[in-house]
């Protein structure tokens, strides 16, 4: 007499379709999986934790390593949740600053999610593709902000740096260059019968599953649910753009890929909308001549002469380029106890350097009041909220994250069980879990 | 009305607190009318509140310095949204430092048992009911609950290698 018994499996968390991160535990019968423990936390860092120890523009290097394939919607949220705190309003140029690198992020973000997802399923080749549109993407990303993935870029009541004067240019070659990636790899992958067969009807949530568990973001909008906090509570300048949310109908691996796929198109669209919608930033005039390097500007600061370099711009190390007096006006709200003052003035008069000082001793810096305030925004994955409880200290008595992706890792056995053990991996992928958001 | 007006019709009695900072509607309300709150969002058709997006707790010991007074230490936060009708409300429960339980939700929102895991895991607030209350993001051999105030930030525990 035979006798047949499950087996467990251990997948992960040095696996690498788990990214190294995440530990499920299958139980299998066969092939056939019935039943799943997932384990998370590997990449645990106290971020909560440490942003009580920190004054509050002191937070924005942890946010970058939240989701560290969309630094920059991590850095507008958190900003967008102080301002909130704090009430104040940031300048037209600067929330069109935010919402089109926050579009690049969504893309190169969607862009990791399906190459790495394709990669595992074999097809090198998109991979590759793929993250050459990545890199185009990153090009940009680093010419506005001096960095790739830590970017640090979004300050409370602004941004760091205005935009490159060719930047539109560079942004519409790039945009051109994405698409036809997209276009490669929609050859490759929607029409191949391999990749089809392995997505069609595996993994599937059900719509009511899906908003119990509280999912949000393409997998949430994969089974058919019409919900993108940029249409619901739209935030910054969406409420302009004119974009749509795309939308699955059975929720399994194949309308996820679709979603995701359709859903840069439409970013691709924002980021263009925004370059023609934009207001007008640096006043244009000749400042040849009239460049002082900042240890002159100091030096002639020290001795009183302060009068000359009214009409002087300082010349300044790379990665505060752009926030220069000729840009801060447009891109920084016109408040001097959020916002730090133009280099010149730091450098050039005594106002300007306590007001620096101000912002960034301990024991001083931002004050919002006491109270709390949720702001969610969408992040690539769904839902990134940020809740922030301020005692009306300069460091945040409680910052917490809502990670979208936390929500999604505890549904993943409702998408795995009942499935074949090989389609694992295909799921996972899908999911798109950043580890650094997850675990925090 | 808005859903907070609703709520705070029905359960007068049970209402602590309301406010709405910066246009978030705010409740704080009595830890044993928890879940019979929490059913009246979900099933009340004006109301409708199909999501629980998001679950924590916060740690008011010395809150300001202790300039500010509370009477409870811990108080559990409650985020909902209505996709019908595109509402958020936050929901606080008080818990007392003696005993730090409150309901588990685990049944209502599926979304609630990881949160309320995590919860636990940096907290230690119990819920009663939960199916699964083990620590998610540390280990569990770990000592204390991190996210507490009197938990030192910079406090190490090796999970592995030398005891200090």
């Amino acid at each position: 007499m035979t006798q047949t018994r499950s087996m467990l499996l251990n997948v992960g968390p040095s696996h690498p379709a788990m990214h190294g991160v995440i530990r499920l535990m299958v139980e299998v019968d066969g092939e056939k999986i019935k039943g799943v423990d997932v384990e998370i936390g590997y990449l645990h860092r106290a971020f909560e934790k440490m942003c009580e120890t920190v004054m509050y523009a002191q937070c924005f290097p942890y946010t970058d390593r939240l989701n560290y394939v969309s630094p920059l919607i991590n850095n507008v949220g958190f900003a967008l949740c102080v301002e909130k705190l704090l009430g104040i309003e940031i300048p037209e140029r600067a929330k069109y600053i935010r919402v089109i690198m926050s579009e690049i992020s969504r893309v190169t973000d969607h862009l990791t999610c399906i190459a790495a997802s394709a990669m595992e399923l074999g097809a090198m080749s998109v991979f590759l593709y793929m993250i050459k549109a990545r890199e185009y993407l990153y090009e940009l990303v680093e010419e506005i902000t001096g960095a790739r993935l830590t970017i640090s870029y979004v300050r409370i009541g602004g941004v760091k740096a205005d935009l490159t004067p060719g930047f539109a240019d560079h942004a519409f070659q790039k945009i051109a260059e994405v698409r036809r990636v997209l276009i490669e790899v929609d050859g490759l992958l929607t029409r191949n019968r391999i990749f089809f067969d392995r997505m069609k009807d595996v993994g599937k949530i059900s719509k009511e599953d899906a908003i119990s568990h509280g999912i949000t973001g393409p997998f949430l909008r994969s089974t058919g649910v019409s919900y993108d906090v940029r249409k619901a509570n739209p935030y910054l300048i969406y409420d302009r753009l004119d974009f749509e949310i795309p939308l699955g109908t059975t929720g399994d691996n194949l309308d996820r890929y679709f979603v995701r796929m359709a859903e840069m198109e439409q970013s691709l669209r924002m980021i263009e909308q925004c370059f023609q919608q934009i207001p007008e930033g640096e006043i244009s005039g000749d400042l040849t001549g009239c460049v002082i390097p900042a240890s002159q500007m100091v030096d002639r600061a020290k001795m009183g002469q302060t009068r000359e370099f009214i009409e002087d711009e300082v010349a300044v190390d790379p990665t505060l380029q752009g926030s220069t007096r000729k840009y801060h006006d447009a891109i920084n709200a016109d408040k001097k106890e959020v916002v730090l003052p133009a280099k010149e003035n730091t450098y050039g008069n005594i106002e300007g350097l306590m007001n620096h000082f101000k912002l960034v001793m301990y024991g001083h810096g931002i004050h919002p009041p006491v109270g709390e305030a949720y702001f969610p925004v969408e992040g690539a994955n769904g839902e990134l909220g940020f809740y922030i409880v301020s005692d009306g200290r300069d460091l945040p008595w409680r910052v917490r994250v809502h990670p979208p992706c936390f929500p999604i890792m505890a549904a993943l056995p409702k998408c795995l069980v009942g499935g074949m053990m090989a389609d694992l991996v295909a799921t996972f992928g899908s999911v798109n879990m950043i580890a650094g958001e997850l675990d925090r | 009305m808005t859903p907070g007006q609703i709520v705070q019709e029905q359960f007068s009695q049970q209402m602590i607190e309301a406010h709405d900072f910066r246009g978030d509607q705010t409740l704080i309300i009595q830890a044993p009318a928890l879940r019979a709150v929490a059913l009246f969002l979900k099933e009340k058709p004006e109301l409708d509140f199909n999501f629980l997006m998001d679950l924590t707790a916060v740690d008011y010991l010395f809150f300001a310095g202790g300039r500010v007074a509370k009477a409870w230490r811990f108080e559990v936060v409650y985020h909902f949204y209505s996709l019908k009708h595109n509402q958020r409300l936050r929901l606080k429960v008080p818990v007392e430092e003696k005993n730090p339980e409150v309901e588990t939700l685990c049944d209502l929102w599926a979304s609630a048992n990881w949160y309320e895991r995590e919860v636990w895991d940096m907290f230690g607030i119990r819920f009663k009911g939960h199916p699964n209350l083990k620590r998610i993001l540390m280990y569990e051999e770990f000592k204390g609950h991190a996210l507490r105030k009197d938990y030192p930030f910079n406090k190490r525990q090796p999970l592995i290698g030398p005891q200090y």
